[in-house]
């Protein structure tokens, strides 16, 4: 039987604005992935500690704070300290057109979806780049 | 010919009849349900003639990253016939963090703008005479502080706080329900808040002490219903919090003042208004035996719905906030923010936030609209909505009351699961197209390319407000912002009304984050069970 995709939902920073991740978290596991929800005002530290200990496929990072630009990089240098760059990082929240291309070229970000975006394409897109073996 | 295949149901899912006649209320009694604007229950609005007598008050929001460069902005709106001042803190602020604190780190002047002391508040309100303007403050755990700065900046123009007139957002108990900013738990919260309640109505006569929110309710996913319920619901709570405290209804309640949102469904709305003024009321003066005809009235603040703005073809959202708007009016709000178009990209450009105003201002000037008080009243279908509001929230009050009130329901995580349950639900309606919206699920440009001006925030500003913080740091009586952040200590470990101790601190410039911080290590920190 095939493993279940595993993912952690976190909201780095200060803001808590959690709607948006409260929903894809629950879209998620009403898609059939195991989601585990870090709750709110997290550091980048505690949410790759979390990622490791539960041994997650991918990350989701929501940020509506403006404080993407600093919090995603962390996130993602952080989990290559802790040999954990193969989970795939992603995110979404209020994240201006510029900066999504900064953060996905840069290789921060595999991908980041904004406003507007349905459950069914976030579920897709993991189903594509996590390889359930 | 036949109905269209549609799902004909408010945003709220409130199921709705294709046509509204006098059997849609049977008991209707206009004394009982309506009575004259100006008179109990207030349902046709707070004051006898309305918008006649003066114009709702033009408040756009506004703060983004110092002092100085809101302090601008600020000059700008008042230029351009604002007629309140509004402000956003930032993130640290709102959560009691210092700019040069790490968690700080990329969040300083973001979504609003950096206050760490008495200083910053200083700056912000250059220039500008705070006994002639009104200034509302979106701030909730720090309250107590950034009032405090309020008030001494205000002395250092020469203005008494009995002058001072505005709002204090202070409403802590949201936080825990949806807006998610806490710092202390909610009973020190709560003190902190009957000791805002105390020291107002005696030196701050004219100031709103509590701005109680269903904004946030509604942002966060909430039903109009339940936006309507759960604020009242912490209204009522806040009372009994007062009246426990030892002070008298009639003493504190008269500057209880609300705000709620004005989501895009018309008709939805304006019943919640007029159903909210009408529960309030009752409640008011049968329940808690306010004597004070001033104690029962709600009167409001009206922000249009920022969550239902597109981030896909946002022109689109400036027709969107001016229905909005329009049923904050006929909904009887006292005073509104406009949302500006780019809201959901970034923080608002200059000219964004022109067109928002000048929405408010068509709408007050040119289309006749607040000439006639509560123009709608008799309508079936604003009547008998009306009604179902009040009905719906009764059944939730109920519901609050049999799980030990609004403390133990936060704690019983039943607001957040209703909230989540709604905010998904919406979700999925949108994702399967059972609800349009428009330029996203429907009429979508698939090559849209965006065309407005986006707001950037320099990460220079960061740098430059620590550098200021650690000057001040440096240059400050250090002595005396010791021992006055020690008698603050002393005080939050007794019964004491705390904000002459936290007026002191802010008067030596004691930071912020410092107060925060011996208050935490008296009160502790709040932590949330995550649910989703």
């Amino acid at each position: 039987m095939q493993r279940k995709i595993r993912v952690l939902v976190a909201k780095p920073g200060l803001d808590g604005h959690d709607r948006g991740a409260r929903v894809v978290a629950r879209g998620l596991r009403d898609a059939g992935m195991e989601v585990v929800y870090t709750g709110l005002h997290q550091t980048p530290e505690q949410i790759v500690e979390a990622a490791i200990q539960e041994d997650v496929d991918v990350v989701g990072l929501s940020i509506l704070s403006g404080a993407h630009m600093t919090l995603i990089p962390r996130v993602k240098e952080l989990l290559k300290e802790n040999g954990a760059e193969d989970i795939i990082l992603m995110a979404g929240g209020t994240i201006p057109e510029d900066d999504i291309k900064a953060l996905k070229e840069g290789g921060y970000a595999q991908e980041i979806f904004t406003p507007g975006t349905t459950i069914e394409e976030i579920v897709d897109w993991i189903n594509s780049v996590v390889k359930t073996a | 010919m036949k109905d269209r295949d549609f799902k004909f149901e408010t945003v709220s899912s409130m199921p709705v009849k294709d046509l509204y006649t006098p059997l849609d209320l049977p008991d209707f009694d206009y004394q009982r349900d309506l009575g004259m604007p100006g008179e109990y229950p207030y349902t046709r609005g707070v004051q006898r003639n309305m918008y006649r007598g003066r114009l709702w008050t033009m408040r756009q929001f506004a703060g983004f990253a110092t002092a100085r460069e809101s302090n601008q902005r600020y000059k700008y709106l008042l230029a351009n016939g604002q007629t309140g001042l509004s402000v956003a803190f930032d993130m640290p602020t709102i959560m009691g963090y210092d700019s040069d604190h790490p968690r700080a780190f990329g969040e300083v002047g973001r979504v609003g703008v950096a206050i760490d002391s008495l200083q910053d508040m200083e700056i912000l309100f250059d220039g500008i005479p705070l006994d002639k303007i009104s200034t509302s403050m979106t701030i909730n755990a720090p309250a107590a502080i950034l009032w405090c700065m309020y008030i001494a900046t205000a002395e250092k123009q020469g203005v008494p706080s009995e002058k001072l007139t505005g709002t204090i957002q202070n409403d802590i108990l949201k936080e825990y329900i949806a807006q998610k900013s806490w710092i202390f738990p909610p009973e020190p919260s709560m003190r902190l808040i009957t000791n805002i309640f105390e020291y107002g109505s005696k030196y701050v006569p004219k100031w709103n002490t509590i701005s109680i929110s269903g904004y946030h309710i509604r942002e966060a996913g909430a039903t109009a219903v339940q936006e309507l319920a759960f604020t009242l619901a912490d209204g009522f709570a806040y009372v009994e919090a007062g009246i426990a405290a030892g002070l008298n209804v009639d003493d504190f309640a008269p500057r209880l003042s609300f705000f709620f949102n004005a989501h895009i469904d018309f008709f939805e709305e304006i019943a919640k208004y007029r159903a909210a003024r009408r529960i309030w009321a009752r409640h008011m003066r049968e329940k808690y035996g306010a004597k004070d005809p001033r104690s029962w009235l709600l009167r409001f603040h009206t922000q249009t719905a920022g969550c239902s703005l597109t981030a896909q073809q946002p022109e689109n959202n400036i027709v969107r906030t001016a229905y909005e708007a329009l049923a904050a009016v006929l909904g009887g709000t006292q005073s509104l923010h406009t949302n500006s178009m780019d809201e959901v990209l970034a923080l608002p450009t200059e000219k964004a936030v022109q067109i928002a105003l000048r929405t408010q201002q068509i709408l007050a000037y040119e289309t006749g609209v607040p000439n006639v008080i509560d123009p709608l009243a008799g309508s079936y279908y604003v009547e008998a909505l009306t009604n179902k509001m009040e009905e719906e929230a009764e059944k939730y009050f109920a519901e609050i009351e049999r799980r030990g009130g609004v403390l133990k329901a936060i704690d019983q995580n039943f607001f957040q699961q209703e909230i989540a349950d709604a905010a998904y639900q919406f979700q999925r309606a949108v994702d399967k197209k059972q609800r349009i919206v428009v330029g996203v699920n429907e009429f979508a440009n698939p090559d849209e390319k965006l065309e407005i001006e986006i707001l950037k925030i320099d990460p220079q500003i960061e740098k430059e407000q620590v550098e200021r913080l650690q000057k001040l740091r440096r240059e400050r009586d250090n002595i005396r912002v010791r021992e006055t952040l020690d008698a603050l200590r002393k005080a939050a470990e007794g019964p004491e009304n705390l904000i002459p101790y936290i007026l002191e601190c802010v008067r030596a410039y004691a930071t912020e984050g410092e107060i925060i911080q011996v208050l935490k290590e008296v009160f502790g920190e709040y932590k949330e069970k995550p649910i989703f």
